[in-house]
């Protein structure tokens, strides 16, 4: 029953055999070697683009982390060494001052040490002025009194107490 | 909802303009209608409303609707093609063992839609679409009147035992015994040689071509929107595409090719899109309704195809493990080669019969769907039922349209995804082959 219509397409006919060989043929090489070809190899591209441009977003967002690290690391070691300065400098300051404290109470010592010295010194050319002073007026005064004598006791008394009366120490 | 209803309503009244014209050919006998795709067995008609024509050459020709030979004229390949009342004549290339190539066109048998000529040309007559030869010398050439009904089948017995029926003209009271093209079935699907070829660009070679143009001009403009907006997001057309493209070339073509995908992309997307493309267009109602993916001799040539490409890329692996599957005792392997051997063209076999199987089940469904509506309306005598059965018959082929669309490209995806999996396995390297024993 099935074969009985002569119009059956399950028989292979000779010419659509023949057709059908070139058509596809044909298209297998023309739209094969001119579209499906060129959009695989455009769609590989894009991938690798896309690949590529993913990969250089990762790499830039590693870079940017490691950077950021990095500042941050700076950042410490600035924080650091800015602490370091400020104590250093805390430290200097400290040190000036007391050095300085130190060197003006030695100067105060040594100023006062030498005024004390000055002053004894003073004193003491003081004093050996006084007693030559004494020593002379001792000496004119005996001169005097040696040079009197001569013409009467009375006289010389009288003599003797103006001459005390002239040296008045000054 | 309401585009649903549109379509409804759309068909529904081409199913209706279709019964009307049914009736219509039925009241005055002038063109023809489905029913003469009478079956002509021999079964008893009495119970039927068609009229009966009887010829010179005392053939009676039942006017009664068959669906089963409707439904098979509808898929067949023809020299003509037609577009509703439409005959588009298409140009015949015969060769005649002998006497070499005759052209001409279909049109000088002015056949009606159905293809039945009422006009011999140089001894070629055309009968249900069908060019076929008068052997005997006797008959005039050139372009002979031969009036309508003359075209008739008698039943034949085959060399092979096989039953046929070979078409005869009655033209001047003798009967003529035509001969129809030759087949490549060997005699064995009622076929076989005869005394010319037909090479002729038919209905399906005709919508192969148009196949070919649209899909080549459309993927070439594709290809050429990838050049030009290159680092551009697709757009349009070329999104469409992209998406089947790349569906077709990470679910097909990769996992079963591995590393040598690339190699093979052009011929998968070729089957893929071609099939897919041939599919649809057979689907679009109302246009001649080619059906090259259901006829054997398309998918012959495409199963070929597939078996040459996965022959040719086989590897040494590949046949050691066809002749001699390694790892098996020896008394296995004399059981298993031949299995192999057998494997290796059953293969494309099933890959032919599959996609044949599939879109011609459709159309026929299809067809016969609305044939529903001739047969309850028996031939037209009972309007009543044929309004009824039309409602019912719309819904089930709208259904089935759709079904059919989700065939169209189911039957192209098997049959890349098969084709791309006997390749893998003739390529496949020796290492994975271990794996699988």
């Amino acid at each position: 029953m099935i074969f009985l219509a002569d119009f059956s397409p399950i028989r292979p006919e000779w010419g659509l055999l023949l057709w059908s060989t070139i058509i596809f043929l044909l298209f297998w090489f023309l739209v094969g070697r001119f579209a499906f070809g060129p959009i695989r190899d455009a769609l590989k591209k894009r991938e690798g683009d896309i690949q590529d441009a993913l990969d250089e977003a990762k790499n830039a967002r590693e870079e940017m982390s490691n950077l950021k690290a990095q500042n941050e690391q700076i950042l410490n070691e600035a924080r650091e060494e800015r602490t370091k300065i400020l104590r250093e400098a805390k430290e200097a300051k400290d040190s000036i001052i007391n050095e300085a404290k130190a060197k003006a109470k030695e100067e105060a010592n040594r100023m006062i040490a030498s005024a004390k010295t000055e002053i004894e010194n003073q004193k003491n050319a003081a004093v050996t002025e006084v007693k030559n002073q004494a020593g002379m007026l001792a000496l004119e005064i005996a001169e005097q009194v040696i040079r009197k004598q001569l013409s009467g006791d009375s006289e010389q008394e009288k003599f003797a107490n103006s001459l005390i009366d002239e040296i008045k120490l000054n | 909802m309401r585009r649903i209803f549109l379509s409804f309503w759309c068909i529904l009244s081409l199913a209706v303009f279709a019964t009307a014209q049914d009736q219509h050919g039925h009241d005055n006998h002038d063109g023809h209608n489905h029913a003469e795709h009478a079956d002509h067995s021999g079964q008893d008609h009495a119970d039927h409303s068609g009229h009966a024509h009887a010829n010179a050459c005392g053939y009676t020709h039942e006017d009664v609707f068959n669906p089963g030979a409707v439904a098979f004229h509808h898929i067949s390949d023809q020299n003509i093609y037609s577009i509703g009342p439409v005959a588009i004549p298409l140009p015949c290339i015969m060769y005649v063992k002998d006497q070499g190539l005759e052209m001409f066109s279909s049109g000088v048998f002015e056949a009606d839609s159905h293809g039945s000529g009422i006009y011999a040309y140089n001894r070629w007559v055309i009968y249900e679409g069908s060019v076929r030869r008068i052997l005997d010398k006797q008959f005039p050439m050139g372009k002979v009147a031969i009036g309508e009904h003359n075209l008739f089948p008698v039943e034949e017995t085959m060399d092979n035992g096989k039953k046929r029926d070979v078409i005869h003209l009655c033209y001047e009271g003798e009967a003529w015994r035509c001969d129809s093209k030759s087949y490549a079935d060997g005699g064995f699907l009622g076929g076989g040689m005869s005394s010319y070829y037909d090479f002729s660009i038919t209905k399906n070679v005709m919508t192969m071509l148009i196949v070919f143009i649209l899909v080549a001009w459309v993927f070439i403009r594709v290809a050429r929107a990838y050049k030009k907006r290159e680092g551009l997001a697709p757009t349009g057309t070329q999104n469409l595409l992209e998406t089947l493209f790349v569906f077709i070339q990470d679910e097909v073509a990769k996992p079963f090719l591995g590393a040598k995908w690339e190699r093979y992309t052009p011929f998968l997307m070729s089957l893929f899109f071609f099939i897919l493309a041939l599919n649809l267009f057979g689907q679009i109602p109302f246009f001649g309704g080619s059906n090259v993916t259901g006829n054997l001799s398309f998918t012959l040539v495409i199963a070929v195809l597939a078996f040459v490409v996965t022959t040719f890329s086989g590897n040494k692996h590949y046949w050691e493990h066809i002749f001699w599957m390694p790892g098996l005792p020896a008394w296995v392997k004399v059981i298993i080669t031949p299995v192999e051997i057998m494997g290796m063209f059953i293969k494309p076999l099933t890959l032919m019969l599959r996609l044949f199987g599939n879109i011609t089940a459709g159309h026929m469904v299809i067809v016969i769907f609305v044939g529903l509506i001739f047969i309850f309306g028996q031939n037209g005598a009972n309007p009543g039922a044929a309004y009824g059965t039309a409602i019912g018959s719309t819904l089930l082929t709208m259904f089935m349209m759709a079904i059919e669309l989700l065939v169209a490209f189911l039957q192209a995806f098997v049959f890349t995804i098969l084709t791309a999996s006997y390749i893998g396995a003739a390529i496949e390297d020796h290492h994975h082959a271990e794996e699988a024993h």
